[in-house]
Order: structure tokens, then sequence, then C-alpha cells
């Protein structure tokens, strides 16, 4: 095979005519900045690149990529994306939704999409909070959340968007923050290169209707002790001094978080993103408090399975071979199958 | 003994037992081997929803209706001519649809005082006078078979089993009917035991032979085949025609088929065909849910393929918002509705014509589809191509409004030759169409079909975004410019009403009818058989049948104009009749039934005879 020819693109290349138009400050800029500066590394032709979006806030994003993208329906891209990923294969599919999309109204599509591993890369911006219809609590919202709809606070249990891909079989399962450009382009880079859904929960600051949902984690007097940086192969610590550790308390079903000086070395776990069972990934996704302290970001998981979309095409490619005949004719022995009998 | 030999023009038949007993494959053996013969046919399977209700209930008869005649035939027949009843219940289900004299064969051996008791038969009604006006056949179906089978190497329960064979055998004996194909059936089913062919073709043959040597069956019937028109022909119902022209669009577009479908009665059947056709590079999904799958589909045509989705009324319903995104993207989109009773679960496995209003207006905004109605079994299969040759040409979503009594129903279908369908290439937007010659429009429209380009993904220079927001024209940028929203809305409007469809045809031989029968979808047959029958008593009426429902044909007004009285017969509550009245001003006389069932020739005869005296 010859080597991909450079197709030398630039973040402009990637910037729509359209004018782009969330509001000022919002998270979502700092993301489409990203993503555009992400994607000449890609070393894909724009017309082969496809983002589809639901509805919200950050379902706008096909709208400012020059690449093609359809902007749907509320809930409905994972959807959408599998038709046109499964058959069209050979483009890169691209799904940006928000926490109400994904979570509420699209919640049934995400998890499908999830289990059957399509070859989706979708982008989950996290802000907590219904922003295109002015501030209702959202799926992702904190139980006791004061918005319009909820004036002396929400009563229902959000949902842990990366317990709940996990629990959905995903495949390749990460999370970054929409102001750290270059983490947030790590995460883009390992989500690319997966086969499969890959599953991106980015946390996304809505200044309007949920300021600061996330700033523990940007702020830079608290986000080292707050965040757990994971890296493949690397024991996990993490702290302004390093000063905390994350082991698997024996006898016990998940994780905790130590201080790195009380603790052996060898008890230290060592993040492995590869981990067939989902538990040990479930139990990273579960290690952060209402405070959000011990928030872990990079990529939880990254398996191998067949994606759906190389499955049912190799079923149609299978079902193909060995064939000679033209469509017609085949058409013609497919009509005259069965008991036929002829009048003269 | 010699057995008399009595022809006959045409005969109705109606297998029923237990939804366990085999009587959909014993209506199917017997349909075929009459297919044979050349006989035209018109089948009715009439089935519960559960798959096993109560064994010897009421709830879980099952029944198959055949009619087939020497002649051209239009409908299953109204009244059974003879009804094979193999348990007390299937008698007293369908005692009720037969006419004095019919010849009634029961299985005796399941008239049990238990089997009678659970059908509230005091005492057995083949020992009492209560069937004294009917030809009653007792026949210990039951035990004959075991009997027949005593040598095989079967268990009591697969040898009872075999005797819907038997009762088959006997029928096929009956009324002369050529078995070869079901021996190569039986052969095919149980190909992986042995066993099981030997076992049920020994019951078919002592079913056959019964018939020839008992006494109680004194006469033999024939029935001569039909004048058809030359060509090879197969016995098809609707589903299979339905998803064979699905097959034959993608062939004839060159376009690969993507079906997005989640299982709902009656319209899984068509998702089980397209699955085995990969070899035409059809894709099937099955779905999480009904919007998924239409969703997918969509997705599917943004990206090139004919996306399809299957499903019935509720279905339908939960696809209406992606079915509008597809009105405001302007793709290609079949929608099939297999239509069944409703509101709600309704009666899963009864007929109904009660979605016509949801497929021309169940939309939020102003969403205008065009809507296709196939009239019988084998018109399934031209419906779809009409179909798809509009999605794929006028780039819209086609509501294909079939129903359970088309779907299930078969008939036998002439062969088309490949080459002769309809030609559905499309061509890709492939240039800029800017007058820059570098930009590209995605809603300038060609002036002929007001069609938008088909840009799909992949193509280079042509990147662009699309979605539910409105658009401004020709750029497709987004737009909430008032004059433009209105503009747009009239455009996608006229997008639909200014297809071209063919002219209605009356049908009006005597050329001096003053009342015309106008119907849609399923009802064509029944109609048909009800106007022939006035004709050949004398009276004059004249027949349109839709096939467009949007746009409705050009003439239509005229032709409804032209006549003193208009009828619309309908499985609803008149919900065609009701467009007829609010566009054309005509005062159509609705004759509206839902009973689950399709009209009869004969209720259909009576009524439009009293609308001729009154005219």
């Amino acid at each position: 095979m010859s080597e991909p020819v450079a197709l030398k693109l630039t973040a402009k290349d990637f910037k729509s005519d359209q004018e782009v138009r969330w509001c000022p400050g919002c998270g979502d800029y700092a993301i489409l900045a990203a993503v555009q500066g992400f994607m000449p590394e890609l070393n894909i032709a724009r017309e082969n690149i496809v983002f589809v979006s639901g509805i919200g806030c950050s379902s706008r994003f096909p709208y400012y990529m020059n690449t093609y993208g359809m902007h749907s329906i509320h809930g409905r891209a994972p959807a959408i994306a599998t038709g046109l990923s499964v058959s069209r294969p050979d483009l890169s599919v691209w799904v940006v939704t928000g926490d109400g999309d994904a979570l509420s109204i699209g919640g049934n599509h995400l998890i499908h999409a999830l289990r059957r591993n399509v070859n989706l890369k979708i982008l989950l911006f996290n802000n907590r909070i219904y922003g295109l219809t002015k501030g209702q609590y959202s799926p992702t919202s904190e139980v006791g959340k004061v918005t319009k709809s909820t004036p002396v606070g929400s009563a229902d249990a959000p949902f842990n968007p990366l317990s709940l891909a996990l629990g959905a079989e995903a495949t390749f399962v990460a999370r970054t923050i929409d102001s750290d450009r270059k983490h947030l382009q790590s995460v883009l880079r390992a989500a690319a290169e997966h086969q499969g859904s890959a599953f991106v929960e980015i946390y996304q600051n809505c200044n309007i209707f949920n300021d600061g949902a996330f700033d523990p984690l940007k702020e830079p007097a608290t986000r080292d002790d707050f965040l757990i940086r994971l890296e493949h192969g690397q024991p996990i610590t993490f702290g302004s001094d390093g000063q905390f550790c994350v082991v698997h308390p024996p006898g016990g079903f998940g994780l905790e978080v130590r201080e790195t000086a009380a603790t052996p070395a060898e008890e230290i776990v060592v993040h492995d993103a590869t981990v067939a069972d989902p538990a040990y990934a479930f139990a990273l996704s579960r290690l952060p408090g209402l405070d959000l302290r011990n928030t872990p970001i990079g990529v939880f998981r990254s398996v191998d399975r067949p994606s759906y979309d190389s499955v049912v095409q190799e079923q149609v490619a299978a079902a193909r071979a060995g064939v000679d005949q033209t469509p017609e004719q085949q058409l013609s022995a497919l009509l005259g199958s069965g008991d036929t009998w002829t009048i003269l | 003994m010699t057995k008399q030999i009595r022809q006959l023009d045409r005969v109705v038949i109606r297998f029923a037992g237990d939804s366990g007993d085999g009587m959909q494959l014993t209506g199917d053996r017997f349909t075929s081997e009459t297919a044979q013969l050349g006989n035209d046919i018109s089948t009715l399977p009439n089935f519960p929803a559960e798959i096993r209700a109560p064994a010897g209930t009421l709830p879980g008869v099952s029944s198959f209706q055949v009619h087939f005649a020497d002649y051209d035939i239009l409908t299953p027949g109204d009244a059974p001519n003879v009804l094979v009843a193999m348990n007390p219940a299937a008698l007293k289900a369908n005692l009720a649809d037969l006419p004095r004299g019919a010849d009634i064969i029961v299985n005796t051996d399941e008239f049990t005082r238990r089997n009678l008791a659970k059908v509230g038969y005091a005492t057995s009604p083949l020992d009492d006078d209560s069937l004294a006006g009917y030809a009653v056949h007792p026949v210990a179906l039951t035990s004959m078979t075991i009997g027949a089978l005593a040598e095989h190497d079967v268990s009591k329960k697969d040898a009872e089993r075999a005797k819907n064979m038997f009762a088959l055998g006997l029928l096929s004996w009956m009324y002369s009917r050529p078995y070869e194909s079901t021996l190569r059936f039986l052969e095919r089913k149980f190909a992986a035991r042995p066993e099981l062919v030997a076992a049920n073709v020994a019951a078919f043959r002592a079913g056959w032979n019964f018939g020839e040597t008992t006494e109680d069956f004194s006469v033999r019937y024939e029935v001569k085949p039909a004048k058809m028109l030359p060509g090879t022909y197969r016995n098809i119902t609707g589903n299979a025609a339905l998803s064979l022209g699905l097959v034959a669009a993608g062939v004839r577009s060159g376009l690969p088929v993507f079906l997005g479908a989640y299982p709902i009665t009656p319209a899984s059947d068509i998702l089980h065909e397209l699955s085995k056709h990969k070899k035409f590079g059809v894709v099937t999904m099955q779905a999480e849910d009904e919007i998924a799958a239409v969703g997918a589909a969509l997705g599917a045509s943004y990206g090139g393929a004919l996306g399809i989705t299957t499903t019935s009324g509720p279905g339908v319903a939960l696809k209406s918002e992606t079915i509008s995104l597809a009105v405001a993207l302007e793709l290609p989109l079949v929608i099939v509705d297999v239509q069944r009773a409703g509101p709600s679960t309704g009666m899963p496995t009864k007929t109904e014509q009660a979605d016509l209003n949801m497929a021309l207006y169940g939309r939020h905004g102003e969403a205008p589809v065009a809507v296709v109605a196939p009239k019988s079994p084998s018109d399934c299969f031209h419906a779809a191509l009409e179909a798809a040759r509009i999605a794929l040409t006028y780039r819209t979503p086609v509501i294909l409004l079939s129903d359970n009594y088309v779907a299930n129903g078969s008939e036998p279908w002439l062969l088309p030759d490949v080459e002769s369908l309809p030609d559905l290439r499309v061509e890709f937007a492939t240039e800029p169409n800017g007058e820059d010659g570098t930009t590209f429009l995605p809603y300038l429209r060609d002036p002929q079909t007001l069609a938008r380009p088909w840009a799909v993904p992949g193509t280079a220079g042509l990147e662009h975004r699309i979605g539910g927001l409105e658009k401004a024209d020709k750029t497709g940028d987004i737009s909430y410019d008032p004059a433009n929203h209105d503009f747009m809305v009239r455009t996608r409007a006229a997008r639909i009403e200014t297809i071209p469809v063919p002219d209605v045809e009356v049908e009006d031989p005597d050329g001096d009818a003053r009342v015309l029968v106008l119907g849609w979808g399923s009802t064509y047959g029944p109609i048909g058989a009800a106007c022939r029958g006035l004709r050949q008593r004398g009276l004059s009426v004249a027949q349109a049948h839709l096939r467009h429902l949007a746009p409705m044909p050009a003439n239509l007004g005229e032709v409804l104009r032209s006549y003193d009285r208009v009828v619309v017969p309908e499985m609803n509550l008149g919900q065609l009749a009701h467009v007829i009245r609010a566009k054309y001003l005509v005062d159509a006389i609705g004759y509206n039934q839902v009973r689950g069932l399709p009209f009869t020739a004969a209720e259909l005869e009576t009524m439009l005879e009293e609308v001729l005296k009154n005219v």
C-alpha cells in the first residue's frame, strides 16, 4: 500500500462561512476551535467528513464546520449517523450532542449506538443545563438544582454519562474539558484512531445558565488537586505534589483515593485502558464526588471489538462473493424463484 | 368404486383450526397446488395476534381461505363453499359465514366433551340437528393419521401433528389438485429429518386415499384452468411482492437499499424478506425503535442510498418528526405503512384503512409528502417501485399505504420482464451549481421537478450543511426571513402537488353509468367484484380506483363531476370521502366499515344497488 498523500489542510480549511452564533464566552467556542485545529491531523479530505448533530446549543456545531453536515432533530443524531455510517463506511462520521440531547430525549439511540459499536465519534458537550430553551435542569444536573423549571430544587438524580456509556458496552470512553485545548485534542486523536464507537464527554461551561459548573477543575488553585489525568501505562497519582493516588482496596468492589505517602507503590493502580472487564473503567467513572474532587480525565477505556459497520459490510460482501450475474439477471432469477407455472 | 366427477367454475375453501394446527401452512400448500393447475386464485389468512392462544378456544382459531376459479377473480370470496374444521372452536367461529348447503369437513376426534365445553357447546353439534342445513362429513382425522403412521419411526406427537397433511391430502383429492409441489415442499421443509418427510408424505397420501375409497365422498370436483395472459406466474402475498419491489427499485436505480425497521405486525415480513437479499447490496437494520429505524434510513439516504423504513400505524406515529425532517431536508425516503386496525394497539392482525389521514396530514407544520397505495397483493410490487420512483426523482418522503388484507392475501402474479421495469437511475450532484462556478447551492432547484440537487458526502467541492431549521432559498443557509419562509412552505407544497401522476382510469363498460364508485388501496377487489355482479344483472355502474392519494390525479375532479353520485367505500369512517368533499366540492357518499375485515362483494353490491335505485 502506498503512503497516503498529505493533504496539507489547516484549521482555516475547516471553518465554514457561517457566522458563529453562540453566546459570547460560551465553552463551545473553545471546543470548535480545538476541533477545527485538530481536524487537519486526521489527513482526511473535508468531503469525507460528516458532522451530524441533534438539537441544542452544541448541535449548531455542524453549521460551523466546512465539511458535510446535518443538523437533525432532538436526540436522533446517533440513529441518523448510524444509517449513514453503516451505508458509507468510507466516511468519517462525527456526532455532536449535548447532555439533554444525548441523555434525555435521545438516550435510547445513544446506548444502542454504543452497544452496536457503530463507527461514530460521539462528542457529548456536558454543561449540566438546558441552554437553548433558557435554563431548565438537565439529566446531568446535580440533585437540588434550582432552575426555572425546578424553583425549589430538582428532585431527580443525575446520570453519570461515562458510567452509562460503559454500561451500554461502549468500547471507547473518555472525558476532557473545553478549556484544556491540548488535552481535548489528545482525546480527539485517540477517539479518531479507535475503530468503533468512541464516546467523549466534554465538560463545557454555559456561562449564561450554569456558569462556573466546572470551575474547580479549571481554577489554577484547585485543578491539580481535583483532576486525575489518566495516562495509559502510568500509575494513577495526582495532586499538585502527586500527593494522591488511586488504589483498589482488597475486598472492595471499586477504586479509592489515598495519600500517596501512606501507600506502598505497588498498591497504586497502573492505568490500563485496554482492560477487557468494563468494571475497571466503571470504577474510575465513580471516583468524582459531588464537589468534583477526584475527577478523572483522559481515556478510561479503549478496547477492540468489531464495529457494527464492518460486520454488516462483511455480510454483504460475503453474500456478493462469487456472484457473476448482472443485477438485472439476479433480479430476474429472484422474481422467478419458488413455485412458478407457465401459461402458453 | 367409481367416483362421479363434477365440474365447477369456482370454489371457496376455508381451512380452520387451532393456531397450532398448521392451518396457514395447509392453506398455503393447497394454494400452491391450485396455482400449478392454472386456476386464478385469491387468498385470505385470518389469525389471532397471540402466537399460541389457549388451545381449543375461540380466540385461538386460525383460518386460511382460498378462492379459486376458471376465470379471473378479484377477492378471496365472501362465503366458503367448504369449511375444514379441525376442532369445535373452528366450527363455531366460522359457521356463521357458511351459506346453507356448504360442505363441512370436521375432525371428529377433537369433538370431545372437554373441547365442546371450552366453546360453550352443551351437546355436540355433530349429534343434534344444528348442522342439518349443511353437508357434514365427519372424519376421524387425528386417529386415522396416527393409524396411518403406525409403522413410521415418529413420536405420537409428531404423528398427530401430521393431521393437517391428511386434511390437505383429502382436499387435494376432492378438488383434483396436482400434489408434486407439496411433496417437494415437504422434502425441503424437513430436509434435516427424513423420518418426518416420510411421515408427512404418508399422512398426505392417507388423506388422498381416504377420499378415493370412502363412500362419504361420492363426488370429486374439477375446476378448469383460468384463461390468463401468457407468461410465467407465481403465487405471491402483498408483503412478499412489496419486498421484491423494493429490491427491484435498488436494482433499477443502481443504488444500495437500506432498510431501517423495528418489528411490528403486520409489516415484519418485509424486514424478514429483505434481510435475505444482501447479495443485491440490501442492508437491513433492526433498529432499537421506530424512530431510530426511520432516522437510520434517512441517514442512509443522505449518504446516497435508497432509504426505506417499514412499519404499521403506531410506528408511523413515532416516525412523524423524522418524516418532517426529511420533508425539510428534501431527501428521498420510502415509508411503508402496512395498516392494521387502530387506534393504539387495536387489532394488530386485522385490516383497516384508517391511516390515510395520518399519511396525508399527520405531521407538524406544513409537511406534505407523496402517498401511494397498492390495490392488490401483486400490485404491491409495482406500487413499491412507484413509491421509490417518486422518492428518488422528486427527493421527497413517500408513504406507501398497504394494509393487512393485501399484505397477507395472495394471488397469482404474472412475472414482469425486468428490463420493462421503470428506469430509476438518478444523478448525484458532482459540480458546483452557482453562477460563479465555484459555489454550491444545495437548495437551487431543478425547474422541472422542483427537486434540489442530491449532493452526497464524499463529493469534493460540494461540502454543505443541511438541517431542520428553515433554509434560505437556493443557498440553504439558516433563514428567519418571513418572505423566505412563506416562499419555502409554498414551494414544498408545490413540489408535491406538481408531481405528474397518471390520470385515474374509469371502468364503465356500458358507458352510461350515473354512479361512480371510487376506492383506494385494498378495496379494489371487493369493489370490482361488486360492480361486475351489478353489470351481470344489467345495471350500469362505473369504478375508479386511486393509486396516488397525494398528489391526486389531475383528471380526478373532472371524473368525479361527471357522475350523478359518487360512492366511496372505505374501511375507515370516511377519510377519502372527506378529502374528496373538501378538495373537489363533490357530495361523495361514504360507505364505511371498520370490522377488521375486508368488505364482501355481496354487501357492496347490495349497497350500490340501493344507490342506483335512488339516483
